[in-house]
């Protein structure tokens, strides 16, 4: 992994003879300035397309990195394909990147992109009614051959009939250009074609003015050791570069200059990533190991494969055997005095919905992280969805209440997973940690923290008896409280406080098996107000927009920042508006009630059919609104924009 | 570190009413257990008995030292994550044929393959007991229960063949009519460095009594039971008059006078491959006819914990303890100012 950084000094309008450094400071080059004289504009949504053996997902990855250190803020949204190798050619094996960049405060991949990559005719099947209209489409008019037609089922060429009518269509013959600047390189025909995504890369960069270095330095350490790749990767991408030079394509070259980002050191996250570092950052907060439990499944296995790097963390991975023995092994751990987390999507929870039971009635901590995907069953694996939150808050036998934290942006992941644990171990339970597909492979400039600055995790283990037998014996009881109503977490391993715990209800106090009813109505109720409890120390909600706005919307998860986006629009264009968007789902911060009370409309975006509006209208008794969608796309701005007014009419 | 305490039997027994029914056989476990721990030289501090649900599952609550009675069947997977947590915890795993072997069957064979540090112990029965009496996944073929009035259809499970199959480095036998022998096993499994799984064939009075009466009565050992011993020819029979020989693969009894002992099978628990183990554990699919019992295999592999642990010392040796600053550093990053 190469890791650079790129000094912008003091203003943001600079010239680009910036220098970009290897980390170890080896290696040095400027970034050179190629935007003199180029249109500027805001922002611009790119949307490359490819089939999944195209490598669009690192055509699109490239771009976005090398935007990132140009300055831009921006979002991604990457789509994959079900099938890891569809059948090429096909509407089915078709993969996707969308960035959107821009040169001011952004929070969603964008509405309609205003260019489309395409480079197979699937591609521009399956992607064409997303581009604005009158936007720029880019094709490899090679891959316009009838099979690759008749594949993605054009009777005919688009680039030839009106298809592409109102558009501008810039063609380029990427496959044969490729193959001819490797030609003198000694490279196969074969692998020389694999290296047209670069062309495309070369091609984009230039109209859209992305320095050309950082691409050049990844690529060099990327495929260190193999020479003929490097060479054919780099000659394709500066033939994509000359190709706009020559084809005269200078009408349709724009800029997008830097962002005024608050100042600080930044990197490009994806939620997986930040969500992965939280829980490494919090563990180091809590002074305890961390144990991740997990069987992998799209799209949350990556949290596996990013704690897995960090054993020099203290952390331990373990990939069990199903999801059952996951979370059986993380609670395990929690048992033991580490911190037990387990990952999956909503299959996932649904089979360790017994062992959150027991967690639940030993009150141990443990976080159980779900990266929802459209579901039910396989559904929609690697498409996004939030209908996973009513499983989070009663997806389990008897009155078993969790905590439920959900992660509002990539970045945010972060911050999501620390609060988790907090709650986790302060309050010895089991909590929810609700991420989905879209924060999951999405991105965003994130400062980064200051590490002095993290939330402290204060904890202890329980190293003293704490109460007297019937016959005047000190003794450990297992299930008496402190303020939090938590109970004392005596680890294996300490001395004189042996003590049994299990799944039969048992005694306040003493921990000892009970069937008596009163008790177990106590323990029921007690229970439950342990976890409301929680509340008390939560920070107050704060609105954002208008004072005297008529609608409120409500958010929770992913749909932050198409809601931020939406409100803000509204306000522009004098809509009265305000917004708020919810970090705990279970219990909820404490003044939420009052505020809905506040406005004469409340609204609620959400990736499912209404969940957490039924959870409000159930629980305050407000006429709350869902504007749902569930067609495993995050919401754009735009369509929330229409929505909200409609409710404004 | 100081000296491990002496402790006694009392030591070990919590203050917790046992409730299993009058004569079941899961007492004489428990008691077997409780005398024996005193001598294994262990602290009840660093002790952890962990199980499912059953009544064999009931177990934890008794012995005082660490214990978790957890749901059915998922004891040893959150077992795996206390001993990975914690290596220097001695941690043992109770329950039922049920448990173990049905809903729990693939945590239990995982366990086995992973060579985690677990002691385990599985009661057999034969039944399942704390559900009143249905068949269980070793119930032999006909059986009549509650839930199969015309007999049970299903080929049972024989315990030690699926430990051996799941290569499981050591695998023993042992019923609830001899505490010494139970004792001994114990304490081998005990020491055990990784997986060890005792099979205990245990009487379920209330349901299933008298499943193992043809082979542990006093009276009959001599001629059901197979002991094994290591480096010994294995014999059986009042006067050692049968024996067991591998032809082609395959264990058989004989008769010693019409073979002579030198082709009788020298029992080799330590054999690398688990074959001829696998092979002795088939001789009795009922429980009327001879049954080995004893140590089938004790062989030594990496213990999986020791391998968890020596990742996390080997990424710290080259990467240097945890930095999270350079953590959120490590992927391109910029500065804006
Ligand atoms: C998820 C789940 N399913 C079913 C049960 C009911 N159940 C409890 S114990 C048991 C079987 C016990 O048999 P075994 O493991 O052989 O133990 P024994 O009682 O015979 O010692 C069953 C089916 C349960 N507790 N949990
Ligand atoms: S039902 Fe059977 S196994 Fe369970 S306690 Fe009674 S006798 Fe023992
Ligand atoms: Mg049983």
């Amino acid at each position: 992994m190469i890791a650079w950084w790129v000094p912008l000094s003091a203003a943001r309008r600079v010239r680009f003879q910036k220098t970009v450094y290897l980390r170890e400071g080896t290696h040095v080059t400027d970034i050179v300035d190629r935007t003199e004289g180029v249109r500027e504009v805001e922002r611009i949504i790119i949307r490359f397309a490819g089939d999944s053996g195209d490598g669009m997902q690192l055509t699109g990855d490239r771009f976005t990195s090398a935007s990132a250190l140009f300055g831009n803020d921006l979002a991604t949204l990457p789509e994959f394909p079900a099938e890891i190798r569809a059948p090429a050619g096909t509407l089915a094996g078709v993969s996707a990147f969308q960035v959107h960049i821009s040169d001011h405060d952004i929070t969603t991949p964008g509405d309609a992109p205003n260019v489309l990559v395409a480079m197979n005719p699937a591609a521009l099947k399956a992607d064409l009614h997303t581009l604005e209209s009158g936007g720029t489409v880019i094709v490899n008019s090679d891959a316009f051959e009838e099979r690759n037609l008749a594949k993605a089922g054009y009777e005919h060429n688009p680039l030839e009939d009106n298809t592409l009518d109102g558009y501008t269509v810039i063609t380029a013959p990427m496959t044969s250009l490729t193959k001819e600047a490797c030609k003198d390189l000694g490279v196969k025909t074969r692998d020389a074609e694999r290296s047209k995504n670069f062309f495309a890369l070369g091609l984009v960069s230039w109209l859209y003015s992305r320095p050309e270095e950082p691409t050049m330095l990844w690529i060099q350490e990327k495929f260190k050791g193999r020479d003929l790749v490097i060479a054919a990767n780099e000659a394709a991408y500066r033939a994509g570069n000359a190709f706009g030079e020559t084809a005269e394509l200078s009408a349709s070259r724009m800029t997008v200059r830097p962002a005024q980002l608050p100042a600080g050191t930044y990197t490009n996250i994806n939620g997986n990533t930040a969500l992965s570092w939280g829980l490494i950052a919090a563990s180091q907060q809590a002074g305890l190991p961390l144990f991740l439990g997990s069987y992998p499944i799209t799209p949350a296995s990556d949290i596996l494969h990013e704690l897995s790097k960090h054993k020099n963390f203290g952390v331990r991975t373990f990939q069990a055997e199903d999801e059952i023995a996951a979370i059986g092994s993380a609670l395990g751990a929690s048992y033991g005095g580490h911190i037990g987390i387990t990952t999956t999507s909503g299959p996932g929870i649904a089979l360790k919905g017994e062992t959150l039971g027991l967690a639940v009635s030993l009150e141990l901590p443990l976080v159980v992280i779900d990266i929802q995907r459209g579901g039910p069953s396989t559904g929609l694996p690697t498409k996004t969805e939030a209908a996973d939150l009513m499983m989070a808050m009663y997806g389990r036998h008897g009155e078993a209440p969790m905590p439920i934290v959900a992660a509002s942006s990539p970045s945010d992941c972060f911050d999501a997973a620390i609060e988790a644990v907090r709650i986790a171990l302060e309050y010895r339970t089991p909590v929810m940690l609700l991420s989905d597909g879209y924060l999951a492979n999405g991105t965003e400039p994130w400062k980064l923290p200051d590490i002095g600055s993290l939330p402290s995790i204060d904890i202890e283990f329980a190293s003293e008896l704490n109460g007297v037998d019937s016959e005047g014996r000190e003794v450990y009881w297992p299930y008496v409280r402190n303020d939090n109503l938590a109970r004392p977490w005596a680890i294996p391993g300490t001395e004189a406080l042996m003590h049994r715990i299990g799944g039969i209800e048992k005694q306040d106090g003493t921990g000892n098996i009970s069937y008596d009813p009163a008790n177990h109505e106590f323990m029921v109720h007690l229970r439950e107000e342990r976890i409301l409890k929680i509340a008390d120390k939560l920070p107050p909600l704060e609105v954002m927009g208008d004072d005297d706005a008529d609608i409120l919307v409500v958010g929770w998860g992913s749909t932050w920042g198409a809601i931020t986006s939406a409100v803000g629009r509204l306000r522009r264009g004098g809509t009265k508006v305000a917004s708020v968007h919810l970090r705990h789902l279970y219990p909820f911060a404490p003044n939420l009630g009052e505020l809905l009370q506040r406005y004469d409309h409340v609204v609620v975006p959400e990736m499912n059919l209404g969940q957490l509006t039924k959870l409000l209208r159930a629980e305050f008794l407000v006429d709350a609104k869902a504007i749902s969608k569930v067609s495993g796309q995050p919401f754009t701005a735009a369509e929330l924009v229409t929505k909200i007014q409609e409710v404004a009419q | 570190m100081s000296a491990v305490p002496v402790t006694t039997k009392k030591d070990w027994s919590s203050d917790q009413e046992v409730r299993w029914c009058p004569g079941c056989g899961d007492y004489s476990i428990l008691t077997a257990m409780q005398l024996l721990m005193p001598e294994l030289e262990v602290r009840r501090e660093d002790t952890v008995f962990i199980s499912g649900i059953g009544c064999a599952a009931r177990f934890p609550y008794y012995m005082n030292s660490y214990g978790m009675h957890s749901i059915h069947g998922r004891s040893p997977a959150i077992a795996t994550g206390l001993a990975m947590a914690r290596p220097d915890l001695d941690v043992w795993v109770v329950g039922g044929d049920g448990d173990m072997l049905s809903i729990g069957g693939n945590h239990l064979i995982h366990a086995l393959r992973r060579n985690i540090n677990l002691t385990i112990l599985l009661f057999n029965n034969q039944i399942y007991g704390l559900t009143k009496g249905q068949y269980s996944p070793t119930s032999e073929v006909g059986k009549v229960t509650k839930s199969t009035p015309m007999g049970s259809i299903d080929q049972p499970f024989n315990p030690i063949s699926v430990a051996l199959g799941a290569e499981a480095t050591f695998v023993a036998r042992t019923h609830d009519m001899d505490r010494g022998h139970m004792q001994e096993m114990f304490r081998r499994a005990h020491d055990h460095q990784g997986s060890a799984i005792v099979e205990v064939f245990q009487n379920c009075n209330v349901f299933n009594d008298g499943a193992f009466n043809a082979i542990t009565k006093k009276d009959a050992r001599d001629a059901m039971l197979i002991n094994l011993t290591h480096g010994e020819p294995v014999r059986f029979g009042v006067d050692g008059e049968r024996g067991v020989m591998i032809v082609d693969g395959t264990a058989k009894i004989v008769d010693v006078a019409e073979v002579g002992i030198d082709v009788l099978h020298v029992h080799d628990e330590t054999a690398p491959d688990p074959s001829v183990a696998f092979s002795i554990s088939r001789l009795a699919d009922d429980r009327e006819s001879p049954t080995p019992v004893g140590v089938f295999r004790s062989v030594q592999r990496r213990e999986y914990g020791e391998s968890v642990s020596s990742q996390i010392a080997a990424a710290q040796d080259t990467k240097g303890p945890g930095d999270l600053h350079g953590l959120l550093r490590s992927l391109p990053t910029w500065d804006v100012s």
